[in-house]
């Protein structure tokens, strides 16, 4: 289903930058390809561009430099009612003097379709979202969860290639957001629709999407599929925005074959993955997750003391807050396995990892 | 989990709350308390409203049906003359009770008001009542012949019948002259000569005005408001301030400034005739008309119109109009069948107001309406302050007040009343 982007992306930003007041940037030179049928989520902190690339491509917001392509033509010039981008808001932006299914008919009828067709149409939309026996409800008149689904149905009842969704389920209560990202995620991979959602969620991401962008001031931090996100983080931003990470600080003392060697502050020599560390001599963050890291166990390469602080129970794993060279934040996952030791709050163990699963990043 | 909460009454098939009241009485007891307290909130603006609103309307209203003038100043005459028959010749009982009242009146100095509330329904008989009042304590049995001796109209019938209307407090002579009728000692209605039928077409043109009014107001405000309610919020609170500006001139520099623009030598016509639209001799005249009171009008209520609307258009989200636009709707579209229907409970809100306000505005007309500018407002100040007729005021206003009722029922059946957004 994912294209490699590369060939004729469906959806391409080309060097783009934009600045409301004209003294800052809020999107700063950003280049993404998406290939048709592709599920991109952009994800990032609160105010970090995210909407406003939306509005860029949907249309509304112009780009202060750079180009847009949809197709491969230049849409800068295009006016939105013609992009025929499909566009779920955060709020749903459901028409409330309209009923549901007149909200339905509404990007039909703009569209001069047949009554007949119109109502065919709607009827298929709404079965869609298996909101079937509501297309004479107006918009007030439902929950939270169904308007969702009304407006997501909105947007694709004029059969768009492209959607853009806009935190689409930013207001509903934890378990019905759950429950609409499969869905949302069925309907994408049912229709073939290539789909850009924005979202501040990392596990929504992560749940959804086929590549995710992680946004942090104006820039894309990185671009990759989920997994890649969260076990090989470019750099200390996106380590610590997606799941749990550990930091560490020290200096790179040498750098072979890709392996670093780094002097940590307060604690030992330790080797990790040079991916993104300025060189010997520098200083650099270690990156590990909390599930990879090991507790007495033997013969691991990068070995030192840590102080149990606190023990959480969470049925399948155990969370153990330690005192590891001086950080007294250092999160050890442990599964709840009968093999695993029993640990005591107050001892002192042993905990180590492996080279591969350590990552020198930048320092912020 | 516990057992079902609730149960069935057997015989009624109520549902009952967990200590066997019906559910029903319950919700009633609850909201009852609910209700009182609402009530003893409101409670000192509905005594204010009751004292200074609510009771002088009715009093004016009960003033448009009741005019006791003559019953207090000539009170032995009063109950025998509304026993009158109406066509019978007048009896010497009739002209004694007269002659007798008509001497304590003169001595109670009411005999002028009299002699005016009689000549209301018989146009002449003032003098004819004032006169013989001088003579009549000298009158001697009997006294038909008295009267008709000090004054050949005692003899016609219709001063005679004059008083009978006069003399009965509760009429509806009043309602009737209101609406260019008039009200015979009969007890039947007949229309008014055709050189007294004012007030109908008067309330006619009230209406045309204030609806004119209204549409100019919205057609000028719409724009304006739309505008502040999409600009960046310093540029928006500017035009605020020339919103409001209306209101905080005074009365009489605004009059002085539309003098100054409308007059024929005024600003806009110099205007006019500098771009060519008319010739010098052919100026407009723009005010001290029907044209004045209209410009005047607006220019006053135009606030009216765009406060509500702004504070409507606030709340429309911008998201709508782009979700319209994203499904595919050209701009106009999007304007006309998202936008436009989710301002019209501001127009509902504006266009109300404006018309309310319209419909009894005194002042600007009277100050640049000139002769064919004046409404109906105008009218029932002169009959308050002028012909101190109150009773036919108070019609008038009745009648005022139930169009502006029955306007505001309709509005509720058509629009809905819930529908109106004032802010
Ligand atoms: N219309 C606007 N005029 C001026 N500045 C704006 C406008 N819209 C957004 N901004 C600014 O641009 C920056 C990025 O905003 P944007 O809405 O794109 O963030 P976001 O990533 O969508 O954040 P969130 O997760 O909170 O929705 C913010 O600093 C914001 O203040
Ligand atoms: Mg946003």
């Amino acid at each position: 289903m994912t294209d490699t982007p590369g060939e004729r992306p469906f959806v391409h930003f080309d060097g783009v930058q934009k600045s409301y007041d004209g003294e800052t940037l809020v999107v700063k030179n950003l280049n993404l390809e998406i290939g048709q049928g592709e599920f991109v989520t952009m994800l990032g902190p609160s105010g970090s561009g995210k909407t406003t690339c939306l509005m860029m491509l949907a249309g509304f917001e112009a780009a202060t430099h750079g180009e847009i392509y949809l197709k491969g033509q230049p849409v800068n010039n295009v006016s939105p009612h013609k992009r025929n981008i499909g566009m779920v808001f955060q709020n749903y932006a459901l028409f409330p003097h309209m009923t549901v299914g007149e909200n339905l008919a509404f990007p039909l009828q703009v569209r001069k379709m047949s009554r007949s067709d119109v109502k065919q149409k709607v009827q298929r939309a709404l079965e869609m979202v298996q909101m079937g026996e509501f297309g004479a409800r107006k918009p007030a008149q439902l929950s939270g969860g169904q308007q969702q689904r009304v407006a997501l149905a909105r947007a694709l009842v004029f059969e768009p290639e492209l959607v853009l969704m806009d935190e689409p389920l930013g207001a509903l209560d934890k378990q019905l957001r759950e429950h609409m990202q499969y869905e949302i995620k069925h309907l994408h991979e049912q229709l073939g629709v290539t789909v850009v959602y924005v979202t501040h969620d990392q596990s929504e991401a992560l749940t959804m999407s086929d590549r995710v962008a992680v946004f942090d001031d104006g820039i894309i931090q990185q671009l990759a599929p989920p997994s890649v996100l969260y076990e090989q983080p470019d750099n200390a931003f996106v380590a610590q925005f997606i799941g749990e990470n550990n930091r560490l600080t020290g200096n790179v003392t040498e750098i072979v074959d890709g392996v670093a060697r780094v002097q940590l502050e307060n604690g030992p020599i330790v080797n990790a993955l040079a991916v993104n560390c300025d060189g010997v001599g520098q200083k650099t963050q270690l990156s590990i997750r909390p599930e990879r890291i090991q507790i007495n166990s033997a013969g691991i390469p990068n070995q030192m003391e840590g102080r149990v602080l606190e023990l959480i129970y969470l049925g399948d794993h155990i969370r153990c807050r330690m005192q590891v060279c001086d950080h007294d934040d250092f999160i050890v996952k442990v599964p709840n396995s009968p093999e695993h030791t029993m640990l005591q709050v107050g001892q002192t163990y042993n905990v180590g990892w492996q080279t591969s699963d350590c990552r020198a990043l930048d320092v912020i | 989990m516990t057992d079902v909460t609730h149960f069935r009454d057997e015989k009624t098939g109520l549902l009952l709350a967990s200590d066997g009241t019906p559910l029903k009485t319950k919700l009633r007891q609850s909201l009852k308390t609910s209700r009182r307290r609402a009530f003893m909130l409101v409670a000192p603006l509905l005594l204010f409203i009751m004292a200074s609103f609510v009771i002088p309307i009715l009093g004016l209203l009960w003033q448009g049906v009741s005019n006791a003038t003559y019953e207090d100043s000539m009170p032995r005459s009063a109950p025998i003359m509304r026993a009158w028959d109406g066509s019978s010749p007048p009896s010497e009982e009739m002209a004694a009770a007269i002659v007798a009242d008509m001497i304590d009146a003169r001595k109670a100095k009411t005999i002028g008001k009299v002699a005016t509330r009689v000549n209301r329904e018989e146009s002449g008989t003032r003098s004819l009542f004032t006169k013989t009042a001088r003579r009549a304590a000298k009158m001697e049995a009997p006294f038909v012949a008295a009267l008709e001796k000090a004054d050949k109209d005692w003899a016609n019938i219709e001063t005679w019948r004059a008083i009978k209307i006069a003399a009965t407090s509760l009429t509806p002579a009043f309602y009737a002259a209101a609406v260019d009728m008039k009200y015979t000692a009969d007890g039947e209605f007949v229309e008014q000569s055709e050189e007294r039928q004012i007030y109908v077409s008067l309330f006619v043109k009230t209406i045309l005005v204030a609806g004119g009014v209204m549409l100019c107001c919205l057609l000028l405000g719409y724009p304006v408001a739309y505008l502040m309610a999409h600009l960046p919020a310093k540029t928006s609170n500017m035009l605020m301030i020339l919103v409001l500006l209306p209101f905080w001139t005074s009365l009489l520099v605004r009059t002085t400034a539309w003098i100054a623009m409308l007059q024929a030598q005024g600003v806009l016509n110099d205007l006019f005739v500098f771009i060519g639209i008319t010739s010098d001799d052919a100026r407009f005249s723009l005010i001290y008309n029907m044209t004045g009171t209209v410009i005047a009008m607006t220019h006053i209520l135009l606030p009216f119109m765009i406060l509500p609307l702004y504070s409507v258009m606030r709340s429309i989200p911008i998201s709508h109009v782009r979700a319209a636009k994203s499904l595919g709707a050209t701009n106009w579209t999007a304007f006309w069948r998202v936008y436009f229907p989710a301002t019209v409970p501001g127009i509902g809100a504006g266009g109300l107001l404006v018309f309310i306000l319209a419909i009894g505005y005194y002042i600007t007309p009277a100050l640049v309406g000139g002769q064919d500018g004046q409404l109906i407002s105008n009218f029932i100040a002169y009959h308050m302050q002028r012909s101190l007729n109150w009773s036919l005021a108070a019609a008038l206003g009745g009648i005022l007040l139930a169009i502006v009722l029955f306007l505001y029922w309709l509005y509720d059946r058509v629009v809905g009343i819930d529908n109106m957004k004032l802010g």
